[in-house]
């Protein structure tokens, strides 16, 4: 297996003069998942089409598993899957005939797609909607039969354009666990998210695009410590605890701790670790922490760090409780 | 959703052998794959054929009992110089459907997902034209009956009136690419029926589907008498009424390659590029 996934250099296109892709580069490693993160226009769908050999690039390289979309896109085709923003369904057909037509695009013996068929309906909670016209389904389920099309035939390399746009909470978390699944399988996964909160959950790695360019790339954790470190905020009981906590906190913070009443707010930059170790040296000189909060700087905070921009996410970020340790 | 997959990642799709004869066969499967859920489409929605049946059927009652009376021909009852008419127009108006599937592919995302299948890319405009073949044979049998049933006589012999029924699916096939590309031109369904009547109308009533040629105006004749709607119908009328049938039906059939050779390479260039 060639060393990444996907390869993309330099990738460009233009619709007329609008320039959609202005020279890209990313890499996927395999078994892996990677973000695509931008707002809406950014050209993270112009991408996908360019990988998925639905569109051919105007300039710039892309290669899927050593093999190059555009001159080898037959090969390409036969290991990928794509699930796209629209669920990209026949209505008039069932579930199971929608996965048998895929089935049998993809040249899969007969035995094979009804037992494929059976087992992704099962797996998605559609086998009782299995022999009802897709029609009849809710947006959920058609997305969940989608997202089946795309697995028919076990690609090792999946497209997920906006899984989860218009999602429910409940089906983005269902979502969000089968691509983890998939990839503790073996399955690259290249998605793309407007929801800054679904890179930072899901994706090893990441680039934020806009204007069809790469701005930032990296891992989650990598982006965010460009903005700054981890906020924490450690509470005492009185004014004179919090002062003196502050005195042995300064060898743990990335900048000189701040004193806020009875509360100290310092900066960390090496995660849960660094935390473990403030508090054992306080529990140490006998400083017992009354409150204490962790706050993760958002990606939605790094967007707006890079482009001034903010990006709209769907609901307010919950990064207040994650990483407490 | 629970993870039970036992499947390994990949390997499940064969690399297209894409010699020779494997190369075609692939073609002929991804083909029928399509032909068949295209045909699932109609006979799970059967209003489609129902709907698209009954214009037909009133434009028959309308000509033979209404204004039937009123139309002389010379030589020949008027049913019989109405059906053929009928028939043709039936399948011009069916030509549609194609734009219709098309359309509604393209809006849905599917068209975008066969392009990345490794299927052979022909087959989604051939499985989609063949589909509207196989319904072009039901709608045409249905209007035999209906033609049947208002005293339509065949005039001539067996051979001759299978001639007929094949030339006027030929017909329809050929038309059928003509609306392929309009339908992914257009790319939405309500656009691509509004788009199609202005072409259809000049074909369909500018013919001699319902009365003859010489009784229109002057300037109107030479695009009556020789445009493929009024061609087809005039070969399908030497089949079934009889008279001197060689020139008029190789006239049609040359129409009908004409078409094909102009709108299938067409089609599928606008297919490469839709998305």
């Amino acid at each position: 297996m060639p060393d990444s996934a996907i390869k993309v250099e330099g990738l460009q296109k233009r619709f007329g003069d609008v320039v959609a892709l202005d020279g890209i580069d990313f890499e996927v490693p395999p078994a892996t998942v990677f973000g695509l993160l931008g707002p809406n226009g950014a050209g993270k769908t112009t991408a996908v089409r360019v990988l998925t050999t639905i569109l051919r690039p105007d300039a710039g390289t892309a290669t899927v598993l050593g093999l190059d979309v555009a001159e080898e896109a037959d090969r390409v085709r036969a290991r990928i899957g794509l699930a796209g923003q629209f669920a990209a369904v026949d209505g008039n057909l069932t579930g199971r005939e929608n996965l048998r037509l895929i089935g049998r695009l993809t040249h899969l013996p007969r035995r094979l797609i009804e037992d494929r068929a059976t087992q992704l309906l099962e797996q998605f909670d559609l086998i009782d909607a299995a022999d009802r016209p897709a029609r009849t389904y809710s947006g959920g389920m058609r997305r969940r039969l989608d997202l089946c099309a795309a697995l028919v035939h076990r690609p090792p390399v999946l497209f997920l354009d906006e899984p989860t746009t218009g999602l429910d909470l409940y089906s983005r978390n269902q979502l969000w666990a089968v691509i983890e699944d998939l990839q503790a399988e073996g399955a690259t996964i290249l998605l793309t998210t407007q929801y800054l909160e679904e890179a930072d959950r899901l994706a090893d790695d990441l680039v934020v695009i806009d204007h069809g360019q790469v701005i930032a790339s990296g891992s989650p954790v990598q982006l965010k410590s460009r903005l700054g470190g981890t906020v924490v905020e450690v509470g005492f009981a009185d004014p004179g605890e919090a002062r003196r906590a502050q005195g042995y906190l300064v060898n743990y913070a990335v900048r000189p701790p701040d004193v806020d009443g009875s509360e100290v707010r310092f900066e960390i930059c090496d995660g849960a670790r660094v935390i473990v170790d403030a508090l054992r040296t306080l529990d140490g000189e006998g400083l017992a922490p009354a409150t204490l909060a962790v706050r993760e700087p958002s990606l939605d905070d790094v967007f707006l760090a890079l482009t001034g921009r903010r990006v709209e996410p769907e609901e307010a970020p919950e990064d207040a409780t994650r990483g407490a340790a | 959703m629970t993870a039970t997959t036992v499947t390994p990642i990949g390997g499940l799709t064969p690399d297209l052998d894409l010699r020779g004869l494997r190369r075609f066969t692939t073609a002929v499967s991804d083909t029928f794959a399509v032909m068949a859920r295209n045909i699932i489409a109609y006979r799970r929605v059967p209003q489609l054929l129902v709907f698209s049946t009954i214009q037909p059927v009133v434009f028959v009652l309308l000509f033979r009992y209404v204004f039937g009376g009123a139309i002389s021909v010379p030589g020949v009852p008027y049913v019989d110089y109405l059906m053929p008419g009928i028939f043709v127009q039936t399948v011009t108006f069916g030509a549609l459907n194609t734009s219709i599937g098309l359309a509604t592919d393209l809006n849905q995302g599917l068209i975008e997902r066969f392009r990345s299948l490794p299927m052979a890319r022909s087959a989604v405009l051939a499985g989609r034209t063949l589909a509207d073949l196989v319904r072009n044979v039901f709608v045409v049998a249905l209007m035999f009956a209906v033609g049947f049933a208002v005293g339509w006589r065949v005039h001539t012999g067996i051979i001759p009136l299978i001639g007929a029924v094949l030339l006027v699916l030929l017909f329809g096939y050929a038309l059928s690419w003509i609306f392929a590309t309009v339908g992914l031109v257009v790319g939405d369904p309500e656009t691509a029926q509004a788009a199609a009547f202005p072409v259809m109308a000049p074909l369909v009533f500018a013919s001699n589907a319902f009365v003859p040629v010489a009784s229109m105006p002057d300037w109107l004749q030479p695009w009556a008498e020789h445009q493929p709607v009024s061609v087809v119908i005039t070969a399908v009328r030497d089949l079934t009424i009889g008279g001197p049938t060689t020139f008029d039906v190789i006239a049609a059939v040359l129409w009908c390659v004409a078409i094909l050779a102009v709108a299938a390479p067409i089609a599928v260039h606008r297919y490469r590029m839709a998305t």
